[in-house]
């Protein structure tokens, strides 16, 4: 750029283009950090080199390929990405509230690259999120698991690939209330309205969709040796439930109380499905053997309580509980102002049950890691993992920890000094500035799941920032 | 066994010795020794004594004497801090949120300022415990919905009636200050129907507010002439709502004044000058930082929060929002912090934690939760700080209370020996270890599965 040459715009574009593969290319060595690497305790004055988006090599003066980026991290602490098991940012719709099951749906196809809590949660240190289908259906959508690459404006450029698929489901007062207690009078309510009615609906799906996936079997059996063999007719919500009762699909269950906990493993059990993550799960604790028992996961809040009755008998102790019962545990947000603070989250177990800090830290990255079935790429500090990681000014359990880069398979997404105070990638003049988020409060915050969500959708998606299905 | 579970158990018996350990609270005459005093108001005393009689701090220092029947509680290793004060709560007016029945903070009607929060307090709210087993020994609770909601009350955690849980005589009339549109028109709205317009329904806010407040004023000199002299003219017309606009008008009773956006604030300053009241605080100010000049020069304490929110604004830096307080106390505001929880207000100390590490810095942080507020309020001659002659509303902890690995030891309020309990506690006795003593196994799935 140091030459006369006038570009042309064409050639500016190219140049940007070449630029921007450069950087995703970069190599970058994190020297002199005190690494948290989760799996393998704590490594002082250690470097770690990420190279080709991959972390290459943990140890003490590595010697980094040249035109690898050198970032000082002396007297910071650097930990893998964190990893948020629950949200909905970047997405433009939620909830499909229309049917109590619409496992067809997928949150793949309303994902907007350009939503800023992207960035917002790479200022808090997270790298991955699994942004979800909302609450309102029994067997709502299937769920997306996503890289924050922010910038990227196409956004099949966010997904996190190799990432297995996942499905929400919801237990409870949301379904009952969207679908069994529908306003003008009860006159459109249709089941469930009860957790006996959520059961039956579960069960429902799920021998429809065995018998779909025999009829399916069946019929590639036959057609190895007559031609003329009629397939069944297509139906995509049960493929979805045929995928899930193949173990091709985990299962993320929006669920509040200890008796509809049980239910669902029962009715999982009866189809022989092992692969479910709890999430909320406020009341788990009360029946954490039968968890353990079962091999089921627990995503939980670290303190959420009391908006709503099925969650009136929580504690915050939740978490800790799960923990010493042996259960896979994470910390999750559900919303875009909590998950820029989940180490906080996190440290929250140390008050309320005295988890170490390897065990609070776990809840937020290879916990969750292993919840989305991506505990293979992400979620520690070790070699062959993707080169998602962030710096810390301090320990990140503390009160006063600030995050200061993070990092996506090596390129630095995130410059606590770096970056400019206004990060969108697109400013529409008649986009509204959005509410007053300050002003609400904890009683504002409940009850966003079925109906009302529609409320979020009079927003345009970038000021969509608090979307709790909780 | 569990650490918090073995520190718990370790502190009650270690603290309620010379006490049935029948986890009542109880006043008596307690001394807390050995103990790090952050005193707020004198520095910190590094290896001092508390001395504890009735409701009231009798004596604070190293060369305390203790009194032979006082029951000593050993704090070699801890540390002393005034209770926490949340300057913004809706504690005690709402129990479960999504049901209505449970909820007393928004009465029907914009203009009722003679509701008054006290009178919906129910001391037994199971939050109450959940909250001051964080520090927390007082807050202010709220009405809110309407423009002119209603009276906040400070409160004390502890106590069996409103009356008994009243803090410092402090009530407040609130008034959520009309918020002006912002550029970009109204919601986007399905269906092509007919746009509200947003700037009118502003103004007619405003109108109401000024309409209210003249015969509020007028009001205030009929009743005042007529008391002077009743002498042959009619008792005016009772109207409790501008009954409870009178004292803030004569200055008597302290406006807290909600407002956010920056746009909001400036209007704010004028109508507050306008109307000649000084004693006012304002409440949220989420983007005061962008007029802490004008709000310093005005002298207008703030109280704000929460802390851990996204900033008002996309254009806005990401930690605006965590950065906001420092900014104002920077500029010479005074500041209070507060939640704006209704359930989880033992959030306060985290709010004040991330305020501290994004600009406050930990000694203005604590001081916006304890003396601060006091101050603001009035009522620092008996809350905010460890000295003589104040209300005994402290905590004991192993470390910064700001810290989420710190646990709160003891507690006391209006020198009630607070045990440490709360249903959150209690179910974590009872599920952490939940089938211990069982003999026969756990069945996981009924025998037909």
């Amino acid at each position: 750029m140091n030459t006369k040459t006038v570009y042309s715009v064409g050639q500016s574009l190219l140049l940007l283009l070449f630029v921007a593969q450069f950087a995703t290319a970069q190599n970058v060595v994190i020297r002199n950090a005190t690494v948290l690497s989760i799996t393998n305790g704590t490594l002082e004055n250690t470097d770690v080199l990420i190279a080709g988006g991959i972390i290459t090599e943990i140890g003490t003066d590595i010697r980094a390929p040249r035109g690898t980026q050198e970032v000082d991290a002396t007297g910071k602490f650097l930990m893998p990405g964190i990893v948020d098991a629950h949200s909905h940012i970047a997405l433009s719709s939620i909830n499909e509230g229309s049917s109590p099951v619409t496992a067809e749906v997928s949150m793949e196809d309303v994902v907007n690259p350009y939503h800023l809590g992207i960035y917002r949660a790479l200022a808090g240190g997270v790298t991955t999120s699994h942004t979800m289908h909302g609450s309102a259906n029994v067997i709502g959508g299937q769920n997306e698991t996503i890289k924050h690459r922010w910038g990227v404006t196409d956004p099949d450029d966010l997904r996190f690939d190799g990432a297995p698929r996942t499905i929400k489901f919801a237990l409870g007062e949301n379904p009952t209330r969207t679908h069994g207690r529908r306003a003008s009078g009860g006159t459109g309510a249709i089941v469930p309205s009860t957790r006996m009615g959520v059961e039956q609906v579960l069960r429902s799906s799920f021998e429809n969709g065995k018998r779909y996936m025999e009829a399916w079997d069946d019929y590639h059996l036959k057609v190895a040796t007559d031609s003329r063999a009629i397939p069944p007719v297509y139906n995509g919500r049960l493929e979805v439930m045929a995928d899930i009762i193949r173990g091709n699909i985990l299962v993320h269950c929006h669920s509040y109380r200890a008796d509809e906990i049980l239910m669902l493993t029962r009715v999982l059990a009866d189809y022989g499905v092992r692969n479910i993550t709890f999430q909320h799960a406020n009341e788990a604790f009360k029946v954490a053997p039968e968890l353990a028992a079962f091999g089921a996961h627990a995503s939980v809040f670290s303190d959420w309580w009391s908006y709503k009755f099925e969650v009136y008998y929580s504690t915050s102790y939740n978490a800790a509980i799960l923990m010493r019962n042996g259960i896979v545990t994470s910390i999750n947000s559900d919303s875009g102002e909590l998950n820029r603070h989940l180490f906080h989250e996190a440290g929250k177990s140390q008050r309320y049950g005295g988890l170490t800090d390897d065990e609070a830290l776990s809840m937020i990255t290879i916990n969750p890691a292993i919840q989305l079935g991506i505990q293979d790429r992400v979620g520690s500090i070790e070699i062959g993992k993707d080169g998602d990681v962030v710096i810390f000014d301090s320990h990140p359990l503390s009160v006063y920890a600030i995050p200061e880069m993070t990092f996506v398979e090596g390129k630095k997404y995130f410059d606590r000094f770096e970056d400019a105070d206004d990060m969108r990638m697109e400013v529409s003049p008649t986009a509204e500035i959005g509410m007053y988020e300050g002003q609400i409060t904890g009683r504002d915050r409940f009850d966003h799941g079925g109906e009302i969500v529609n409320f979020f959708e009079l927003f345009d998606a970038e000021t969509t920032l608090n979307f709790e299905d909780n | 066994m569990n650490l918090l579970l073995t520190l718990i158990l370790a502190t009650l018996n270690l603290f309620q010795t010379g006490q049935q350990q029948d986890q009542k609270a109880r006043q008596g005459l307690y001394a807390i020794t050995n103990a790090r005093i952050e005193t707020v108001s004198d520095g910190t005393i590094e290896n001092g004594t508390v001395l504890i009689e009735g409701d009231r701090i009798v004596a604070v220092g190293e060369n305390v004497v203790i009194p032979a029947s006082a029951t000593i509680i050993d704090g070699t290793g801890l540390r002393v801090y005034p209770g926490m004060i949340d300057s913004g709560t809706q504690l005690a007016l709402t129990e479960v949120g999504s049901v209505q029945e449970t909820n007393d903070t928004n009465e029907v009607g914009d203009v009722t300022p003679h509701m008054d929060a006290l009178t919906a307090v129910n001391p037994n709210a199971v939050a109450i415990p959940i909250t001051r087993v964080a520090g927390i020994t007082t807050v202010i609770t709220e009405p809110g919905g309407g423009l002119l909601p209603g009276l906040a009350a400070m409160i004390n955690l502890f106590g069996y009636t409103p009356e008994q849980m009243q803090a410092g005589g402090v009530k407040l009339l609130v008034l959520q200050f009309p918020t002006k549109p912002r550029a970009g028109g109204g919601f986007r709205r399905f269906g092509g129907g007919e746009r509200p317009d947003p700037d009118k329904a502003y103004n007619n806010a405003l109108d109401k507010l000024n309409e209210i407040w003249d015969r509020a004023e007028l009001y205030d000199r009929i009743v005042t002439e007529y008391t002077a002299s009743p002498a042959g003219k009619t008792q005016p017309v009772y109207a409790p709502e501008m009954d409870a606009i009178r004292p803030v008008i004569r200055g008597d009773r302290k406006l807290m004044l909600k407002v956010s956006a920056e746009k909001d604030i400036l209007a704010a300053l004028d109508w507050v000058k306008e109307r000649e009241l000084t004693n006012v605080v304002f409440s949220g100010v989420s983007e005061g930082w962008r007029v802490a000049d004008k709000l310093a020069e005005a002298g207008i304490a703030c109280i704000v929060g929460p802390i851990l929110a996204t900033p008002t604004r996309s254009s806005d830096r990401y930690d605006r929002a965590y950065a906001n307080v420092g900014m104002l106390v920077e500029a010479g505001v005074k500041v209070a912090i507060r939640t704006g929880e209704g359930d989880n207000v033992r959030n306060l100390p985290f709010n004040a934690g991330f305020a501290a590490a994004y600009g406050l810095g930990k000694e203005a942080a604590l001081r916006a939760v304890t003396l601060g507020p006091a101050e603001i309020f009035g009522i620092d001659a008996d809350y905010g700080s460890i000295s003589v002659g104040k209300k005994a509303n402290l905590f004991i902890s192993d470390g910064d209370p700001f810290e989420t690995s710190t646990n709160i030891l003891a507690l006391f309020i209006d020198g009630f020996n607070v045990p440490i309990e709360s249903r959150q506690i209690d179910l974590y006795r009872e599920f952490l270890n939940r089938d211990e003593g069982r003999l026969t196994p756990v069945e996981v799935l009924p025998a037909d599965h």
